[in-house]
């Protein structure tokens, strides 16, 4: 049995756990047993219709005594418990900020390793694994011994897949829990001011580097930004300058963007920075340079100043939309 | 606040990640090292703690003697002590890493955790396993939050924010406590070449560590991963090139 821990946002399962249960799947079937996801907040209307093709056979909600907010030890303690009563030969969630933290006090709290990020997994006695490391930029093939095998799903590396295999069985469950187990949980919730559309969910980013040269001319940016609805977004190099916020940067520290089209407009392309654009459909560059490493991974480049180019792609749209 | 901030030494990178022969490691020896930015804004983040409330700021980072580089810039910045725990490389796996911090801190303490904070990042830009922290907090059996951009610490309590879709989730969490902190937290400061001089002076605890290792995962090698080698179709060189641009942005249909 692989035990699988199903993240959703009241009843919508995230993306991350559908592509995790896609391996999940993967390694139930090669163990020759099946796949109980573990959901948190009893009476969630509709995941259980969400989940009808996920290839659940027992989904497990549940409800903790007194947390109704996300209480990262809580939850650990809770997948113990449906381990010991279940024997799973893996356990897994998607390698979100959540999942992480949650497998990781699993791993502390029992003596186990945890695996994080993994891409596949051949299925033996000792697992044989791919997992990323920076970010992504590198592949670590590894072995993993022990039992439960703990691990994470990388994010969006992995098809969501359709199993077809009808609802699962209901059941609920409820953890008896230990005062530390209630030690940590989220108090309050408060909500961001944050106007315009934001870099995850944009259709479109136009992003700056150091090319933009200072702060004021990311107006530039702003204005075609504006114009067409998308999302400024920055590299590392320029915040660290001071000339944009932390909250707009795009990068493995930063946001990871998937937009159908990604600008990148005086970015030289750094291991940093690709890692938060990788999951873009289409990439623009726009660069001085035609060195620059990030015209290698460009669907189409223009190899000059963005400070002539972008306001004369905003002058061109505008001329269009006037005919 | 006597707060314990762990850094870990990881290679500079480019545009382009480059492995060693043996593929064991990322080739450092043109880019030389840095620490992970989580982990730099950990270190801004105490200094401006300790600046606040009072206290010492004590720096600490596991590898071989060379890594106490990462420490000297660190007391550049205005940390007060760096512990050098002296292993043969950066490399243990997230257990043996734990224990070897545990160590340290339960051999300076009476039987307390002699710290009000245990910052670290929230995961290493290299290994990533987002999981130090959280072995280090179940260990000492202190409460731990991870991912934060945001703390306030009053005598007994912190109170940390964690940024979601859409908003923060707040904890409040009992001092001692161990947090992770992700990047934005702060904009940490740069060390000048002076302040860097007279960090050298500084004495480095060093204690040396044994690490032994889990055996139950096990690094077989690295692989930098092909990406397809896109021609990018170059649309011109000058302000010319708007057309095809916005030719492009029709043919998308993200107009």
């Amino acid at each position: 049995m692989v035990l699988a821990l199903v993240e959703h946002v009241e009843g919508e399962p995230l993306e991350e756990s559908l592509q995790m249960l896609t391996l999940a799947r993967e390694i139930a079937e090669a163990e020759g047993e099946s796949v109980h996801g573990v959901a948190f907040g009893d009476g969630v209307d509709g995941l259980t219709d969400r989940l009808e093709d996920a290839g659940l056979e027992v989904l497990y909600m549940v409800s903790l005594d007194g947390i109704d907010r996300y209480a990262p030890i809580a939850w650990a303690a809770s997948l113990e418990q449906l381990a010991d009563e279940t024997d799973p030969a893996a356990v897994l969630a998607a390698g979100t900020d959540r999942g992480n933290e949650v497998l990781a006090h699993i791993g502390a709290r029992n003596d186990l390793p945890v695996v994080a990020n993994c891409l596949s997994v051949e299925v033996g006695e000792t697992y044989t694994l791919e997992r990323q490391r920076w970010g992504g930029s590198l592949i670590e093939h590894a072995r993993l011994r022990a039992g439960p095998k703990v691990m994470s799903v990388a994010l969006h590396e992995l098809p969501i897949e359709s199993a077809g295999s009808g609802a699962p069985t209901v059941e609920s469950f409820t953890p008896e829990l230990t005062e530390v187990e209630h030690l940590v949980t989220v108090d309050r919730f408060e909500e961001s001011e944050e106007e315009g559309i934001s870099l995850t969910d944009a259709n479109v980013v136009i992003g700056g580097g150091r090319g933009v040269g200072n702060a004021e001319d990311f107006d530039k940016l702003e204005e075609l930004a504006e114009l067409i609805g998308a999302a400024v977004g920055s590299s590392r190099a320029a915040v660290n300058e001071g000339w944009r916020p932390h909250d707009d940067q795009i990068g493995q520290t930063g946001a990871k963007i998937s937009p159908e089209l990604y600008i990148a407009a005086g970015i030289s392309g750094a291991v940093q920075h690709m890692v938060g654009c990788k999951g873009s459909k289409h990439l623009l560059a726009i660069n001085t340079d035609p060195e620059a490493g990030i015209i290698q991974k460009a669907n189409w480049a223009v190899l000059g100043d963005l400070h002539e180019v972008i306001p004369a792609i905003t002058e061109e749209i505008r001329r269009r939309q006037g005919e | 606040m006597d707060i314990l901030t762990c850094v870990k030494r990881v290679p500079n990178t480019g545009e382009k990640i480059v492995l060693t022969d043996d593929k064991q490691a990322v080739d450092a020896s043109g880019l030389g090292f840095t620490v992970s930015p989580h982990e730099e804004c950990a270190v801004e983040e105490a200094i401006q703690q300790v600046e606040q409330h009072g206290g010492t700021a004590t720096v600490l980072t596991l590898g071989p003697e060379d890594a106490s580089d990462e420490l000297v810039t660190a007391v550049a910045r205005g940390a007060d002590e760096p512990v050098l725990l002296e292993a043969p490389d950066t490399s243990a796996d997230p257990m043996a890493t734990a224990d070897a911090i545990v160590d340290y801190i339960e051999s300076r303490g009476d039987g307390e955790v002699p710290f009000d904070v245990l910052l670290f990042g929230n995961e290493s830009a290299d290994a990533g396993n987002y999981q130090v922290g959280v072995r280090v907090a179940n260990a000492l059996g202190l409460p731990c939050v991870t991912g934060i951009k945001d703390i306030e610490l009053e005598d007994t309590t912190a109170t940390a924010k964690r940024e979601v879709s859409g908003g923060w989730e707040v904890f409040e969490v009992p001092l001692p406590a161990v947090i992770s902190v992700k990047e934005g937290i702060n904009h940490p400061r740069y060390a000048s070449m002076r302040g860097r001089m007279q960090a050298r002076r500084t004495p480095i605890e060093t204690v040396e560590v044994d690490l032994a290792g889990d055996e139950r995962f096990e690094m077989v090698e690295l692989e930098v991963p092909e990406t397809e080698a896109a021609e990018a179709e170059i649309l011109g060189d000058s302000a010319d090139a708007a057309s095809a641009v916005v030719d492009i942005l029709e043919e998308l249909e993200v107009l």
